[in-house]
């Protein structure tokens, strides 16, 4: 069932560049959008599609577009999310490393669709070697005519601009990163109003990660109908898996939706089992965000039915059961792995990582670092596990931002799997801190390592 | 306090600075703040004295106060000194599952630093970051706008005898990094 679409070229070298991205049909869909379709029919295609946002909540493309206010006299804008930070996510940055172009050429075809002559891709600012490549590459459209006045002799002008941002995680969050691009802390703005009405400058505005419009390409070349007999029901299409941690091979996927979990992990196309043959013990499916599942619940729901790699399947189950896809972000655990030390550096992670604006978020992240650090630490009660129970409930749903929410849902996940390790922390920390990772990394020599510290 | 020496960016600094703010609508000209103290900061040493950011705000024509509120947000902007070299190692879920503490506990005995701090020569500062997306490399690092990664402890031994000589500051960008509009 391997299927590549976005990824079709990956292989081609010198695909990064524009001569052998062109010489490859890119651009195709810039063509057949501005010669032959009106922006109303990009956006009918895209609906068509089923395409839904890959950047975490999988809202579908179309339907926000289409949501975009169109005022007179006032300009409108497609901001890129790039920002990619959600721990265990790298497929962006594979994309625009490799594939710069399709990311530009999307650009170009969605920022004609929504009527927009000024774009911008915010990318977080840790890559900025990416910054480097994407300008280069910017510049190859400019010359050659897909940017800037007239494009392709049309009445169409756009300008595209990339703007790094400098290190926070919220900026990915679409108000806070709208905030950011004004220049100022990346604090979530109070929805509504939605950036479809007033977002960037007070302006319509649609923020879109890397991947969704990358995906308008094909979609545009193929037309949206062929695109949704892709995948499997409401799932459609393709989506770029990062799989991290205890597997054979990890890396940027791309999965036809509607493959088994099974399949995903241990065929040898896609990660190629647990590494040294281990056991798998537990998989966070679609970034750290989204609740952890012991191996039985990932490779099949509480119905007994095999488990795919689609928003549906992994949401099966609900939260007392399943998951979500979310972003993509799969991260695998094999059978030594401390899951409370795990939920130690998402704990961590969250803390770090929250605006402040609200007291549920902002306290409460610091309460559940802490703890969990107690525990670790050897001075935790069993009290400590319902209290971070307890605190988890009242994040969630109580903040400005999902990042509350965010926060919440590993430190409940464990807890709702993995009780039974916290206990066993609990009461016996010293043997429960020999579980270390020591044993797992394939590159370091673990007995250098020890000796070291 | 260090003194307060007038704050002159080079040219080329002034120039690209100038520049980008041409990529927001007029009247907008905040907006090039972010890329803005990453140039105050490459060109000085790696971090952001007062009287650099308040020569931002000048620039920009915004308060000071507007730059310190986002410097003071963003993590990869330093509001102390740092070292020649600032090692970032990545130590959330994905790294750590592949050994991100033997990195740091590696590069803390090897420089004599805890997490955070400078070596007296000033050649190197080491600080935990969470997750750069490099989590299908891990363990990795980040020494300026270079990543590092399916590191090894004899990778990491390499990259600080490489960059005990080196001279001048880590850096994310430079002049070539930014188009020209
Ligand atoms: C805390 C937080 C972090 C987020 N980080 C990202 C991110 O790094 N990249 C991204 O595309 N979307 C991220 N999102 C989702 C965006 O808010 C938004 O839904 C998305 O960019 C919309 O694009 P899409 O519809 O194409 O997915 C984040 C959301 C939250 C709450
Ligand atoms: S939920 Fe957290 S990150 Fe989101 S706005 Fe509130 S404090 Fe900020
Ligand atoms: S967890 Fe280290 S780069 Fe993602």
């Amino acid at each position: 069932m391997a299927r590549k679409i976005l990824l079709e070229h990956i292989d081609v070298p010198g695909i990064n560049t524009y001569d052998v991205y062109r010489s490859k049909g890119g651009y195709a869909s810039v063509e057949k959008a501005l010669k032959t379709m009106n922006p109303q029919d990009v956006v009918e295609e895209v609906k068509k599609s089923g395409l839904r946002g890959r950047g975490g909540a999988g809202f579908p493309t179309g339907m926000k577009w289409s949501f975009l206010a169109k005022p007179e006299g006032v300009p409108s804008y497609l901001v890129c999310n790039a920002d990619e930070s959600e721990p265990g996510t790298f497929k962006d940055r594979y994309l625009m490393e490799y594939l710069p172009h399709l990311l530009i050429e999307g650009m170009i075809t969605s920022s004609y669709a929504l009527g927009a002559n000024t774009s911008y891709i915010y990318i977080r600012g840790e890559y900025f070697y990416l910054v480097r490549i994407l300008e280069k590459a910017i510049s190859e459209a400019y010359a050659n005519g897909w940017l800037g006045k007239n494009i392709l002799g049309t009445n169409y002008s756009l300008d595209l601009y990339v703007h790094p941002g400098a290190g926070a995680y919220i900026c990915g969050e679409e108000t806070a990163l709208l905030e950011s691009l004004e220049g100022k802390r990346g604090n979530p703005r109070i929805k509504p109003p939605f950036p479809a009405i007033a977002g960037l400058y007070g302006c319509p505005t649609v923020v879109n990660n890397v991947e969704t419009i990358a995906a308008v390409v094909p979609i545009i070349n193929m037309t949206g109908d062929e695109y949704a007999k892709i995948g499997i029901g409401r799932s459609a299409g393709t989506k770029l898996i990062s799989a991290s941690g205890h597997i054979k091979k990890p890396g940027v996927y791309e999965i036809e939706m509607g493959i088994t979990v099974e399949d995903f992990i241990y065929s040898d196309e896609y990660c190629g089992g647990i590494l040294n043959d281990k056991k798998l013990k537990a998989v966070v499916a679609g970034g750290s965000s989204v609740p952890i599942l012991p191996a039985d619940l990932i490779l099949t729901t509480a119905n007994g039915e095999k488990r795919l790699m689609s928003y549906e399947s992994l949401a099966d189950g609900g939260f007392a059961t399943g998951t979500m896809l979310g972003s993509g972000g799969f991260i695998v655990m094999d059978e030594s792995t401390s899951i409370v030390q795990n939920l130690h550096t998402f704990a961590r992670f969250y803390h770090h990582e929250s605006c402040g604006q609200c007291s549920p978020c902002r306290e409460g992240t610091g309460w559940m670092e802490k703890i969990i650090h107690k525990i670790l630490d050897g001075h935790g009660t069993l009290e400590d596990i319902d209290l971070l129970w307890d605190i988890q409930r009242k994040i969630e749903g109580n903040t400005i931002c999902p990042l509350g929410d965010a926060a919440a849902w590993p430190v409940a996940s464990a807890i709702r799997h993995f009780r039974h390790e916290f206990e066993e922390f609990v009461k016996n920390p010293s043997a429960q801190r020999e579980v270390k990772y020591y044993f797992h990394c394939n590159n370091i020599d673990t007995a250098a390592a020890y000796s070291s510290i | 306090m260090s003194e307060l020496k007038e704050v002159r960016f080079s040219a080329e600094s002034e120039d690209l600075i100038q520049n980008l703010i041409k990529r927001y609508p007029e009247g907008k000209q905040k907006s090039a703040l972010i890329p803005a103290l990453h140039i105050a900061q490459a060109e000085y040493d790696g971090w952001l004295s007062v009287p650099v950011m308040d020569k931002i705000a000048e620039i920009l024509n915004i308060k000071p106060i507007e730059v310190y509120e986002v410097a003071s947000f963003y993590s990869m902007f330093n509001l102390n000194p740092v070292g020649k070299c600032l090692i970032e190692v990545c130590r959330t879920s994905s790294c750590w599952l592949r050994g991100a503490n033997d990195v740091v506990a590696h590069i803390e005995k090897r420089l004599g630093i805890k997490d955070g701090e400078t070596t007296p020569d000033g050649k190197f500062t080491l600080k935990t970051v969470e997750c750069l997306g490099s989590c299908g490399t891990a363990p990795m690092l980040q020494i300026g706008e270079h990543f590092h990664e399916n590191l090894t402890l004899e990778n990491v031994d390499e990259l600080i005898n490489k960059y005990k000589t080196e001279t001048s500051h880590s850096k994310y960008l430079d002049g070539s990094t930014f188009r020209k509009y």
